[in-house]
């Protein structure tokens, strides 16, 4: 009866006391406020089992990096048991500020109808300094702007047609960044797809995957969204497609956050959302198909690795897929936070450690002096491209921008 | 040479209550204790607060005892005390008719329970058998017999009393037909002394049988082992017990971070209780039964096991264990045996200490002609003056803990910079500040004493992590502890054994990285004395 490996619930008693995963977080070394992975989550939940008066506070300095889960031996989810907690406990009104930030899709869908004004708006100092007074969103921060088509739209314009002739399909989550920031890296990837004979499907009515809803205490909404998704995705699963992604923030959200915070079942569906740059590694690595790339296409990239990005373990995916183009020169660099984890960076209390957390990271690129940083994360290369002088790119539009689309159009001919 | 009015020999939570009340009355004082306060029964056995009703059926007397004891504990021990209530649960393999006689029998004992449905008792306590029955609501609670000796023995000083721990009782020194004091010797520097008293009282638990003897008195006690698991987190917030005649396994106590599964009964002879193995037998049975309580007993992990042996006194020859009463005898051995100055508190349990206190203490002022009316029911003990302030949420998690464990007394752990903030056992939360109140004001003189005052070293990680901490700060504030590195040893050493019968799994792989850290790491092994020392007993 008794099985001495069984594991219960409890995921927590798994914990060794080792501390790697203090040693391991961001936040641990530029906040003395926060006491670490190890006593806000495994120690924590001990006491908080107890009694729920020992919920603390402080737990919410986490940025929910995952990069504790990533250095623990023994496989402890230290960050999701915070995130659990938190939403558990999270105070039944949230200011207007943390749902303006948590609210991507709405707030985004708003600004694209009228994008140049928006953007006038949020390059204007005088209107960053009154968002800052009233809402506490730092002055400081580059804001993000707005596309005056959003992706979707885009996609029914001007690429929708088309897909139909490729005989391989996929679906394309595109996430609230592409569609309402930078349509761009959408485009970037129906091209290089469509040019190996792959055909670009977008899910109806896909939204927001919910994380900085999760991160800012919308349980309901971050539910809703999550239960919508699931079931968008999982028609198209169902009937074998896969489902590309370009944010590993939503990628992993969809994997993991959906599962082990939000308790919903993704059993069906998780094996089947995957990174775009790990899809298409894995194509030309079985020979399936062949990318062709410019020879006047020359640079230096350093590959920076997002925290999500370390979490669900691909980094290894953008940065081949990168070797791959004959001239360039990819450097990957030791893997470490940005400090802007989503909506944390925007929030006024935040700034600080924000960039504390980021210095090592730039001063690395830096050093390394490159001509374009690489990124999987859009939230990284907002706060890369405020910090330092340095061009983000997402590996896929850098593949876009090397890629010699005739050449490689010929040589999938046949698929 | 010094004289006192009474001198209690032994530290549990008997000698501990009769110090208190001793002093309370005035009288002066000496407690002598072996090694360290509550090392005996009292710090080895359920922390459960008693309701009475386990007892009901068996001994109505000592229910209704219980249960009027547990009022007054709940009232002068707030801050040892967490009132989380208890069930009394039948399975489908119990007689209900059990449910029945033991409801009436806890009526009869002014008990006040409540048959509640089954579906009610599972929303009550999630961890329960879903299987059940029958469940009946009790008043049980659960108790830190650390927490409450230290509060007896620290309030005994606030009257005067003097103690001494490490000191051991060789000889009873007698006059003619009376008992006039008694030789010592301090078991770790091997100093002699005498110290002289009107009345001895003999509080040494078990041990009482050896101390009387000292006197050529036979006191016929019972060994009776009881064997405990410890799980390494909360499974249940509300008292698990069986609705059965008392047996193996059938009480599952929430206590602090913790949850204690327990007990087993065997008879053991007196060359074992100083020397008590925890056998795979043991361990099987309990986690068999407790399984049947709450399932997740078998997937839990567990941190650690231990027993305790009760003092139990045999009325007659051939019965033992559970058969055996519970009740408290107090022997005035000038009637028993015509030796004079001479008094035997034995038997009982933690719950009725303060009745036992009492009893002792009245036979005592009798006997010196002090006629002050006890007050230990009445005044509450130091940690417990104040009414139980709510948490306040502007306090750090840390400070949170510490006030669960000190109550109103950890007002005077200092807050204060960086290093006495900064936490020395993390799994439970103890800081630097409060491991030096603990050497400062509490009379912990080496690790294990630590252990006992502020839960230190007690959590899943068992002192992986702290005791080395610790180790450092006793050499740095206490005088007394001249071999740290020893002392660490031997520290690690006693948690390993509590962890050897149920060495497995993760618990496992958490000791092996305690031994890479003190052996491979900081080469402790080789200042630790390892001869003739058993593997069970052994980790460095």
């Amino acid at each position: 009866m008794i099985n001495y490996f069984k594991y219960s619930e409890d995921n927590f008693e798994q914990c060794m006391k080792c501390s790697v995963c203090t040693a391991y977080c961001p936040v641990t070394t530029v906040n003395q406020d926060f006491p670490g992975p190890k006593q806000a989550g495994p120690d924590g939940e001990r006491y908080r089992l107890k009694d729920i008066k020992y919920f603390d506070e402080t737990l919410k300095y986490c940025i929910n990096c995952k990069r504790c889960e990533v250095a623990c031996p023994s496989n402890v989810k230290i960050a999701d048991i915070i995130q659990v907690v938190r939403l558990k406990h999270a105070p039944k009104n949230v200011s207007l500020r943390d749902q303006l930030l948590a609210n991507t899709d709405k707030v985004g869908k708003l600004s694209t109808k009228a994008s140049s004004l928006v953007n006038g708006l949020l390059r204007a100092r005088w209107f960053k300094s009154a968002l800052d007074l009233t809402l506490h969103i730092d002055s400081r921060r580059m804001m993000p702007l707005y596309g005056s088509h959003d992706f979707e739209r885009v996609y029914k314009e001007n690429y929708e047609k088309s897909q139909s002739k490729f005989t391989t399909k996929v679906y394309y989550f595109h996430g609230c960044y592409v569609n309402f920031n930078y349509p761009q890296l959408g485009e970037d990837l129906i091209k290089i797809l469509n040019a190996s004979g792959i055909g670009v499907f977008l899910l109806k009515d896909e939204k927001c995957c919910g994380l900085p809803m999760i991160m800012n205490g919308l349980t309901k909404k971050a539910l809703e969204h999550a239960r919508n998704n699931i079931n968008i995705i999982k028609k198209v699963v169902d009937e074998n497609y896969d489902v590309l992604t370009t944010s590993p923030s939503c990628t992993m959200t969809i994997r993991n956050e959906y599962a082990n915070i939000l308790n919903l079942d993704t059993e069906d569906i998780r094996e089947n959302v995957i990174m775009a740059t790990r899809y298409l590694y894995n194509l030309v690595d079985e020979g399936k198909i062949k990318l062709v790339f410019r020879k006047d296409f020359k640079k230096r990239i350093v590959y920076h690795t997002s925290c999500h990005m370390e979490k669900l373990g691909w980094p290894i995916f953008s940065y081949k897929l990168l070797s791959m183009i004959p001239g360039s020169k990819v450097t990957m660099l030791d893997s470490t936070c940005c400090g802007m984890a989503g909506t944390f960076g925007y929030k006024k209390e935040n700034y600080e450690f924000a960039q504390e957390i980021g210095t090592l990271l730039f001063d690395r690129i830096k050093k390394s002096d490159p001509d374009v940083v690489a990124c999987d994360c859009e939230s990284c290369k907002r706060q890369i491209e405020m910090s330092t002088s340095y061009t983000v790119q997402n590996p896929i539009s850098i593949i876009a921008e090397a890629l010699d689309y005739e050449t490689t159009r010929e040589a999938n001919k046949n698929n | 040479m010094e004289s006192y009015d009474v001198i209690i020999i032994g530290g549990g939570i008997t000698g501990a209550g009769t110090a208190r009340d001793c002093s309370m009355r005035g009288l002066k004082t000496l407690l002598l204790e072996r090694f360290d306060f509550s090392v005996g029964a009292t710090g080895r056995n359920h922390g459960l607060l008693h309701s009475g009703a386990r007892y009901a059926v068996a001994n109505t007397e000592g229910a209704a005892e219980c249960m009027k004891e547990n009022l007054i504990l709940k009232r002068i021990a707030r801050h040892c005390i967490e009132d989380h209530g208890g069930l009394f649960l039948s399975l489908p393999e119990d007689d209900l008719s059990y449910q029945k006689l033991f409801v009436e029998s806890c009526r009869k004992a002014g008990i006040a329970v409540e048959v509640i449905d089954p579906k009610e008792a599972l929303k009550l306590e999630g961890a329960a058998n879903p299987n059940i029955i029958g469940a009946v609501k009790v008043p049980d609670a659960s108790i830190d017999p650390f927490r409450l000796t230290t509060a007896n023995v620290i309030d005994a000083r606030r009257h005067g009393a003097d103690y001494k721990t490490y000191t051991q009782v060789t000889e009873l020194i007698l006059s003619g037909v009376r008992v006039v004091g008694v030789k010592t010797i301090n078991t770790k520097t091997g100093e002699k002394r005498e110290y002289y008293g009107k009345t001895i009282v003999n509080a040494a638990g078990i041990w009482s049988h050896n101390i009387a003897r000292l006197a050529e008195i036979e006191i016929k006690m019972c060994p009776s082992k009881g064997t405990l698991l410890i799980f390494g987190h909360r499974i249940n917030n509300v008292v698990l017990n069986r609705c059965r005649k008392a047996s193996d396994a059938d009480i599952l106590v929430p206590n602090d971070t913790i949850s204690i599964l327990g007990t087993t009964s065997q008879h053991v002879s007196f060359d074992e209780i100083d020397n008590l193995r925890v056998n795979v037998e043991e361990v099987d049975l309990l986690l068999k039964e407790g399984a049947k309580l709450s399932p997740r007993v078998a997937t839990t992990r567990i941190i650690r096991t231990y027993s305790g042996v009760r003092p139990l006194v045999a009325n007659e020859i051939g019965s033992s264990g559970r058969d055996i009463s519970r009740g408290y005898v107090c022997i005035d051995h000038k009637q028993r045996d015509g030796i004079e100055g001479f008094i035997t508190i034995t038997g009982g349990k933690l719950m009725t200490y303060r009745l036992m206190a009492e009893s002792v203490t009245n036979m005592v002022c009798r006997k010196l002609g002090n006629y002050m009316p006890c007050q230990t029911a009445i005044k509450p003990l130091p940690g417990s003056e104040n009414n139980v302030e709510e948490i306040d949420g502007l306090l750090t998690f840390r400070e949170r803990a510490v006030k669960g464990r000190h109550g109103s007394m950890s007002n005077a752990i200092k807050k204060g910079d960086k290093f006495d903030n900064a936490l020395v056992c993390e799994c439970e939360q103890v800081s630097t500040a409060e491991i030096k109140y603990a050497i400062e004001s509490l009379e912990a003189t080496n690790l294990f004493d630590l252990r006992r005052r502020t839960r230190m070293g007690m959590g899943p990680c068992q002192g992986q992590l702290c005791s080395g901490r610790s180790a450092g700060l006793l050499s740095e504030y206490c005088d007394i502890q001249k071999d740290p590195l020893g002392n660490l040893g031997s520290f690690l050493n006693e948690r390993w054994q509590g962890v050897f019968p149920i060495g497995w799994g993760d618990t496992l792989s958490k000791v092996e990285l305690t031994t890479w850290l003190y052996n491979g790491v900081c080469g402790l092994d080789s200042y630790v004395h390892k001869e003739n020392i058993p593997v069970d007993k052994r980790i460095l």
